[in-house]
């Protein structure tokens, strides 16, 4: 799924990601490690496809269109509503019956009843939330999630950790964190940067 | 062909429900029409009025620097909230992104003239049929290239000055076609040049703008 060579990211004169290696079959779960600065942001946006390499190979057995991804923004409008939002990707992804994927996860990640407020109103955790709802709208093959327990509370990390173990069953996970210890059980890649 | 049109629709709904929540972009920019066309009736002498080129010429100014306003605010939320990405990251073609916002400034401009003719009318003088049909394609040129200049500007930790500086050497074209459209004998020709330019411009920024919003 995921082949990396010499995977090299470099901004001015300071390699963020300097000759990474890593191979992901599909289905796998690489957790990525590492201090602040040390680049697992920027692997992870190499991966999706929202930066270019400076040097080095990179394959992704996927389109974009199936690629998942949660950043440190929850990528949704404030002044819309969740349900506004995930109406939007759901459009731009083309994601079929889509009324009735979008309110799957709302339910799923106990937003449905907060469907109709504005994401301004909403809590970290909660737009943490949504920000996965909105990365998985599409069912997507490959998911990304950078620092994904970042901002939210007890509550909603251990909703994380159960959706984490039940997608890791079904596509291609690649997580970084601050906590591996949430994770590691689950990770079958690992990946430490320095 | 029709995916394209959805992906258009969705996002240029998705630009007008936003200015419909925040109102943040319209009325700055009727606010700032007016006001700027007050500024010229005291400013100038009486007889600014009788001399068509010149009123004309005042209210090409007005428009443009309105539409800076606008051009200013149109990608602020994808910036402010990171969600460039997100929209980059859609199977969508990202042209389509340009396109929304290109309609929805253009629709903002529209708004904002329809404040600024009668007020411009009231001030100095009547606008003739030519001089709208000038405008509307003024619009279509200053939207076409100002979202492409304002997205390349988002990028920048110094949006707010960069953005009149590609912007204005560009839209000079406009103010000779418009202000030539409003005054000249034969304003045919000054129309097919606005047309012109609104293609050209089209054409580049619908090509470019993918190499604009990825890294």
């Amino acid at each position: 799924m995921i082949r990396a060579r010499s995977l090299t990211k470099r901004f001015g004169e300071h390699d963020v990601l300097d000759r990474i290696d890593v191979d992901v079959p599909a289905g796998g779960f690489l957790l990525v490690t590492g201090r602040n600065g040390s680049g697992k942001s920027t692997l992870l946006r190499l991966l999706a496809g929202l930066s270019a390499p400076t040097g080095g190979e990179l394959e992704l057995g996927v389109e974009r269109a199936a690629i998942g991804f949660v950043g440190h923004e929850p990528l949704v409008y404030r002044e819309l509503t969740a349900l506004e939002n995930l109406e939007l990707y759901g459009r731009l992804y083309r994601v079929p019956e889509r009324r009735e994927r979008i309110g799957m996860l709302l339910e799923r990640f106990g937003l449905w009843e907060a469907r109709h407020q504005r994401v301004a109103t909403y809590s970290q955790g909660m737009r943490q939330r949504l920000a996965l709802s909105r990365a998985l709208l599409h069912d997507p093959e490959l998911l990304l999630l950078d620092e994904p327990f970042a901002g939210l509370d007890r509550e909603g990390a251990d909703l994380l950790d159960e959706e984490l173990s039940e997608l890791a069953r079904s596509r291609t996970l690649v997580v970084s964190s601050h906590q591996p210890e949430r994770v590691a059980a689950l990770a079958t890649v690992r990946l430490e940067l320095t | 062909m029709t995916g394209y049109v959805q992906d258009v629709a969705a996002l240029a709904r998705k630009d007008f429900l936003l200015e419909l929540r925040t109102r943040e972009t319209v009325p700055a920019m009727l606010l700032f029409v007016v006001s700027a066309l007050v500024v010229f009736h005291f400013a100038l002498p009486a007889t600014a009025g009788e001399s068509e080129r010149v009123a004309k010429g005042l209210l090409w100014v007005a428009v443009l620097f309105t539409a800076l306003l606008g051009l200013t605010r149109a990608f602020v939320a994808e910036r402010e909230q990171g969600i460039f990405d997100g929209l980059v990251l859609a199977p969508c073609d990202r042209s389509a992104i340009w396109l929304a916002k290109a309609l929805s400034v253009a629709a903002f401009l529209v708004l904002a003239e329809l404040v600024a003719v009668p007020a411009f009318a009231l001030f100095f003088t009547g606008v003739d049929a030519v001089t709208i049909a000038a405008l509307a394609l003024a619009n279509l040129g200053i939207a076409a290239v100002g979202c492409l200049l304002s997205a390349i500007a988002a990028a920048s930790r110094t949006r707010e000055l960069l953005l009149p500086l590609l912007f204005l050497p560009l839209a000079i074209p406009i103010i000779v076609g418009g202000v030539g459209a409003s005054v000249a004998d034969d304003p045919g020709r000054y129309l097919a040049f606005l047309g012109l330019y609104d293609g050209i411009f089209a054409i580049i920024s619908w090509a470019s703008f993918e190499y604009v919003v990825t890294e």
